[in-house]
């Protein structure tokens, strides 16, 4: 590939992305409507879908304005970090047979180490808020994130040992003749329910808990800086539901009617779909059944997942 | 102390006392309406209803009226049995049978005792579906509105008029449901006290007419503690704002002073508040526009006052700390009364017997409780109308004394005592120029000319001590005067400026110094003019008639005039040369009268309805009078505030701090030893309950945000009191506040001012934490000088007249006839003589005559007076826009 | 677990129901009477202003944004003499519709009335009047009321007797 190629990728991916997440604003505003019988917002433009113009542009012109309290530079600092170590976890996903950024052979331990870091944000933004309720949702972040990483971690070893390969195009590829939900099903639910925490998504949305906690880690941003969180977490919902589908969905693998980057697109809409559905039906757990759910649940099951195929792939081998 | 068990608790409760008021002393919630803790009880509503029991095994017992039954050891009763509740209960129900459905149009309503008392029994729901009673109304007067369908006949209102206050003119008509409380025919209501029926009714059928002008619910009044500003009394009031505007005055209760009850002046003489006479902005005379702001009137100031000799001149309208602050800007030698020749003498002379400690002056309670009492030559019916009715109850009670010491009853049986007492009376002499409605409880009264009055009093003194000088013919009345005040052990004598004579204050200081023994303790009560005539006369400046000499031979003097109208004091021809020869005049005032006129630069002063200060009243009794509102208009403000910022032009250290009353009175004490303990007159500005100041709005005061919308929709922050620990607004401490600072009577169930029971340490008794206000004379065991300077017989003259004062209540006052009600009832100025020196002269009444006094010619009608003393001649005081008259002067008549 | 999922179904098909919104300006909302909105004053059926100014409103108000100063007339009526009510504050609660004795004080199923600057949410006794009888037609305060203030002179109201006559003994 030349260096022209590659920039072209890399631009497009992230012109791409950055209009998934920009468009999930009314998505999600027209799904969750849906769900509960109201039409959503249908007035700005062709079924209301300028509504994404008009909030962005409501972000921008909206006072950027920093606590005189605040830790200045931190404060900065956090809502960037979100949406870089999202970005930098898309470099791995292959879109299509030829269309990664960057094809490395740890891609998924890259995508683990790039989606902890994420977890800074929430800390750092918290923390420099210096207002108790964005402490309490920084601190929650973040023994949340940890708990839900590290069974998010093993929950994918499985496929790891089913495919042989940390390489998300090989991962893609073992899926040939069948996707590794049927043979990894638990693994599955696991990495799902895990991605769901680690976007801090609802029911999991315990960091901002606006009924308890008025928006946690991000109370004191505004404009475009609480933008960044509003689309990081956009383009986390994004990132978790295509790792899903590279890994469990055969990823660009499908029949060949449509062309493989179509395949995966409608693939991580479903998934992204599952995710809004999510939360529009069920409530948010208290915070303590959350990281007991974790610890005490998955992480036991996780183990037995990761016994059970490395017995089945070494009695395979044998 | 007997023990009783109230619903099988036990107390240790005071003997003597019936169980109504051991109830409500206790706390407890019992309701009740013919019953007035200063007018005992009549067993009539059948509301008090109680359950007592025999003993400890008895489970029936028997209703009883709570307020007739006395405490007794060992005595078991209910209050909240159900037997007790369901008949009070059944007796509001049938209260309100014939009670209309108009409280949304009642004045009463918000501060009903009928409607606390029917939610405090539980009554909701009407269940009398006939018809309902009507009565027509009467015009009462201009002070008191009538609406007698509302009458619950608990017959509180005659019990007071009539009873206690002596009045004659409302009464009760008619017989079984269709008693009528009200007069003969429609007419003003005479009695001096009326306004007092207002807050008496337990219901609407008498409310206050001033208020209904501009009706305002009590909820929704912003109220502060303030002191009455009409006579030297100091009587507690609580002022009521709402939108700017004052809107009524409600009795303050002070054990010490006024009790329960106020006069008609002091209740209805706050309008001049309102009045459209008021100054409102600073004034610079003799300029093309001649209001002017703050700023320009600080600027023209400070180029107009350095390199001018000061003087200022004082007011006994004043509060204390206005006329400190204006001593202090002037300097103590540039420092006068602001009050004539004539009175000055009368007062020092006063202020130096009560400073002498020779002598006790008692306060109101403790004339309520003489056992005889001498009114020498003051007519305090007009000139202090609640010392009258402090006068009254001593008499009745004296009476009822005796009566009881022959019958066991309980004092608090009102009927019974009655019954017993019959027509007796307690001692009172009543000496005075004219008859005054006093003499008809008097058991001895006299009309005369003050020197014979004096001598009176000194043939009195004589009598009880032979050692000192006779008068010469020993007068048959002096020795009635003088047994009974030896028989007496709480005597009182009572004598004022009023009367104008010197001799008077003597006679009255020399029989009470002779009447001190060691178990009789005399008391010296003296009425003065204005309500801090005292606070002024004790700072010890010259008259207004020196300061007049010394701006003669003082080139450039600018004179401060405090909150006094000069025209009032002097002669006007002597208080016109007086302006002339001043270059500046300066005048704090709060209303236009005749000497803001003259001044060149008039500056808006606040009433004290807006402002913080303290008063002396005639006991010597220093009170603070709080801020109810904040004047709309900026520019007005405390003269002291005002005072302290022209001295921060003058000296060059000027800070610019304001001055609190806490700071004046402070530095009063130290520079005035005087007046040591004032600065203890109400706790510190920064006093603060659980962090809380005390707010003088209700906690249902209404409309925060919707009664400033129409000039701007955004609220304004609130307003700030640095001056004092209440605040101005609903915000605060709600519990019970020291007594110096109630705002006002409210507790939980008793809206009406009946909840002042609840603020007593016990019925009727002192407020919790202490009466307020601080005495400034102790009683000290200094050796008494007597004073033996007789003055002679009055001699009528030929063809010459004794100029006197009569004074009124309403009319007299300078401030309380902006009322209108009050001016309706002030008299024309008249002239009045004697029947001989009527025809001497040839006139009859109705005659215009002509007094010619002070270099002026005066024309009035002739009243005669069959009892006036011959050769004197009686003219009103201080009407409203009358010069006034050299009292005491020999002046000449013709027809 | 099943009953998450069974949730989440329960929450997809709603994607094939109904739509509940109303597209407002272009269709209009059918009020019922009982509606609380635009708060207005009545008046009674002699066409005389029902308010009496007994500041109940004003004292049931939560935010306290009604002031008011009663009047009276030369009959003794009672009046506002000014009647204000701040919507800039106003809930909309009907406390006050529920305090008045009058039945003056009515809050009627109007609610549009937006105005750009809140100022103008300031209404005053003229925009509040309306000449109507409003939800309880027939109802004269001062016919029941006992007193006589120009409407009725006493014991003309209903269920109220003749005046008494004081002079009488008889029973």
């Amino acid at each position: 590939m030349t260096v022209m190629q590659h920039i072209w990728i890399v631009l497009g991916v992230l012109f791409v992305l950055l209009n998934i997440a920009a468009g999930l604003i009314w998505v999600e505003r027209r799904l969750l409507a849906m769900w509960q019988d109201r039409l959503g917002p249908n007035r700005a433009g062709p079924l209301g879908i300028f509504i994404v113009l008009a909030d962005t542009l409501k972000l921008f012109f909206k006072e950027d304005w920093i606590p005189p309290f605040a830790d200045k530079w931190v404060f900065i600092l956090a809502p960037a970090i979100v949406v870089g170590s999202v970005l930098m976890s898309f470099v791995i996903i292959p879109f299509a047979p030829g269309i990664v950024v960057a094809d490395l052979n740890i891609g998924l331990l890259f995508f683990l180490a790039m989606s902890s870091l994420g977890v800074y944000s929430i800390v750092l933004g918290g923390w420099a808020s210096n207002n108790k309720y964005a402490l309490l949702g920084a601190l929650r972040g973040a023994s949340q994130m940890i708990a839900y990483e590290v069974f998010m971690g093993l929950s994918v070893m499985g496929v790891v040992m089913l495919s042989r390969s940390f390489n998300l195009i090989d991962i893609v590829a073992a899926q040939e003749n069948v996707w590794f939900v049927v043979t990894q099903p638990v693994g599955f639910v696991i990495f799902f329910i895990a991605g769901i925490a680690e976007t801090h998504r609802l029911p999991f949305d315990i960091p901002e808990a606006e009924s308890e906690l008025i928006a946690g880690f991000h109370a004191e941003y505004s404009g475009m800086k609480f933008g960044m969180f509003f689309i990081g977490e956009y383009m986390g919902i994004t990132l978790i539901s295509a790792m899903t589908v590279t890994m469990f969905f055969g990823g660009w693998l499908g029949p060949a009617f449509l062309p493989p980057v179509l395949w995966f697109f409608l693939k991580t809409f479903f998934f992204i779909g599952l995710f809004i559905l999510l939360r529009a039906s069920l409530p948010r757990p208290r915070y303590d059944q959350l990281i007991e759910y974790g610890w005490k649940i998955l992480l036991p099951l996780v183990l037995v997942n990761l016994l059970v195929t490395g017995a089945i792939a070494l009695w395979l081998k044998s | 102390m007997p023990k009783i068990y109230i619903d099988n608790k036990s107390f240790d409760v005071k003997a003597g006392k019936n169980l109504l008021e051991t109830c409500l002393s206790l706390g407890y919630d019992l309701p009740y309406f013919c019953w007035h803790p200063a007018m005992g009880s009549i067993g009539a509503c059948r509301q008090c209803a109680v359950r007592v029991f025999k003993d400890e095994e008895d489970t029936k017992g028997r209703i009883v009226m709570s307020c007739m039954e006395n405490v007794k050891e060992g005595l078991r009763m209910s209050v909240s049995d159900e037997m007790a509740t369901a008949f009070r209960a059944q007796v509001v129900e049938w209260l309100m049978t014939n009670h209309p459905h108009d409280c949304p149009v009642c004045d009463e309503g918000g501060s009903c005792h009928l409607q606390d008392v029917t939610v405090m029994t539980g009554h909701d729901y009407r269940r009398f579906e006939y018809k309902k009673r009507t009565y027509t109304n009467q015009y009462l007067g201009p002070f008191i509105h009538h609406e007698m369908n509302r009458c619950i006949q608990c017959y509180r209102c005659v019990r007071f008029y009539r009873d206690y206050a002596g009045g004659d003119d409302l009464n009760v008509f008619s017989a079984h449901n269709h008693v009528y409380f009200g007069r003969e025919k429609d007419g003003i209501l005479q009695s001096p006290f009326s306004g007092n029926l207002a807050e008496v009714c337990p219901t609407g059928v008498f409310t206050d007419k001033t208020l209904k002008e501009h009706y305002t619910r009590k909820w929704d009044l912003t109220t502060a503690p303030s002191i009455c500003q009409h006579c030297s009394l100091g009587c507690n009031t609580i002022p009521g704002e709402r939108y700017g505007k004052l809107r009524n005055i409600v009795n303050r209760y002070n054990g010490e002073v006024n009790g329960y009850f106020l006069c008609d002046r002091g209740r209805f003489g706050y309008e001049f508040v309102n009045s459209e006479n008021r100054i409102t902005q600073p004034i610079i005379r003799n300029r093309t526009i001649e209001a002017v702001s703050h700023d320009l009137l600080i600027q023209h100031l400070a180029m107009l006052l350095p390199g001018q000799t000061l003087i200022g001149i004082g007011s006994p309208r004043a509060s204390v700390e206005s006329n400190y602050s204006l001593r202090e800007l002037v300097g103590k030698e540039n420092f006068y009364q602001g009050v004539n020749d004539d009175q000055v003498f009368l007062e020092q002379k006063i202020v130096d017997i009560l400073q002498s400690g020779c002598v006790h002056t008692p306060s109101l309670k403790e004339i309520e409780e003489a056992d005889a009492v001498l009114v020498l030559g003051e007519d305090i019916w007009n000139t202090a109308p609640i010392m009258a009715l402090a006068v009254r109850q001593s008499v009745m009670k004296t009476a009822a004394a005796e009566s009881l010491e022959q019958v066991p009853l309980p004092a608090w049986h009102d009927v019974a005592v009655k019954e017993l007492v019959q027509e007796a009376k307690g001692f009172l002499a009543n000496v005075t120029v004219l008859p005054s409605p006093l003499n008809e409880i008097a058991a001895c009264s006299m009309q005369g000319a003050p020197d014979d009055m004096a001598r009176l009093g000194f043939g009195i003194a004589h009598i009880l001590n032979p050692t000192l000088p006779s008068v010469g013919v020993i007068m048959e009345k002096a020795i009635i005067i003088a047994e009974a005040l030896k028989h007496a052990k709480r005597p009182v004598i009572i004598t004022g400026t009023g009367g104008c004579n010197d001799g008077l204050i003597r006679a009255a200081y020399d029989i009470a110094v002779a009447l001190k023994t060691e178990d009789r303790k005399p008391g010296l009560a003296f009425v003065l003019p204005e309500c801090n005539s005292m606070g002024l006369a004790m700072m010890r400046a010259p008259s207004l008639e020196k300061v007049a000499g010394r701006v003669q031979n003082t080139p450039n003097v600018t004179v401060v005039i405090l909150e006094n109208d000069l025209y009032r004091r002097i002669p006007a021809a002597k208080a016109d040369a007086f302006f002339r020869q001043c270059k500046n005049i300066i005048v704090l005032d709060a209303l236009h009268n005749r000497t803001t006129e003259k001044a060149h630069v008039l500056i808006p002063a606040a009433t004290f309805a807006e402002a913080d200060g303290t008063f002396v009243n005639n006991e010597g009794r220093a009170q603070r009078s709080c801020q109810v509102f904040m004047p709309a208009i900026n520019t007005i403000k405390e003269s002291f505030k005002w005072l302290w910022e022209i001295k921060a032009l003058l000296t060059s250290a000027s800070n610019g701090q304001e001055k609190h009353p806490d700071e004046l009175l402070a530095r009063l004490e130290s520079s005035l030893t005087q007046f040591a303990g004032i600065s203890a007159v109400a706790p510190p500005r920064d006093f603060r309950i659980h962090g809380s100041a005390i707010p003088r709005e209700s906690h249902r005061y209404s409309g925060r945000t919707a009664m400033l919308s129409n000039l701007a929709v955004s609220e304004p922050k609130p307003l700030q009191d640095d001056d004092s620990p209440l605040s101005f607004t609903m915000e605060g401490y709600r519990g019970m506040p020291p007594a110096p600072l109630i705002p006002s009577f409210w507790a939980p169930g008793w809206n009406s001012g009946q909840a002042v029971n609840k603020y007593q340490q016990e019925v009727g008794g002192p407020l919790k934490g202490g009466d307020p206000g601080i005495r400034l004379f102790e009683q000290t065991t200094a050796t008494p000088v007597f004073s033996r300077d007789i003055p002679d017989a009055f001699v009528p003259r030929p063809n010459k007249w004794l100029l006197l004062p009569q004074h009124h209540i309403f009319g007299t006052g300078e401030l309380s006839m902006y009322t209108k009600g009050i001016a309706e009832r002030s008299p024309e100025p008249y002239i009045t003589l004697s029947k001989w020196d009527a025809e001497q002269l040839g006139a009859v009444k109705g005659d215009l005559l002509s007094v010619k006094t002070d270099e002026k010619i005066y024309t009035f009608p002739l009243i005669i007076e069959e009892s006036l003393q011959d050769g004197i001649v009686l003219m009103p005081a201080g009407l409203q826009g009358m010069d006034v008259w050299s009292w005491g002067a020999w002046v000449n008549i013709t027809k | 677990m099943l009953s998450h999922l069974r949730t989440m179904w329960l929450v997809f098909l709603h994607l094939f129901h109904k739509r509940e919104t109303i597209q407002y300006p272009e269709e209009k909302i059918q009020l019922h009477p009982r509606w609380r909105g635009r708060i207005v004053l009545t008046k009674d059926p002699d066409g005389g202003e029902r308010c009496v100014g007994c500041y109940l409103c004003a004292a049931a108000c939560p935010v306290d944004c009604i002031a008011l100063q009663a009047t009276e007339d030369e009959d003794g009526r009672r009046y506002p003499e000014f009647f204000r009510i701040n919507f800039s504050r106003c809930i909309f609660c009907g406390y006050c519709e529920e305090a008045c004795p009058t039945y003056a004080i009515q809050l009627i199923p109007d609610f549009e009335m937006a105005e750009y600057k809140r100022q103008d949410l300031v209404f005053e006794k003229e925009d509040l009047l309306i000449d109507s009888q409003g939800k309880y037609p027939g109802y004269n305060f001062y016919k029941v009321a006992g007193l006589d203030a120009g409407v009725k002179e006493k014991g003309k109201g209903d269920n109220e007797e003749e005046p008494v006559d004081i002079k009488s003994l008889l029973p």
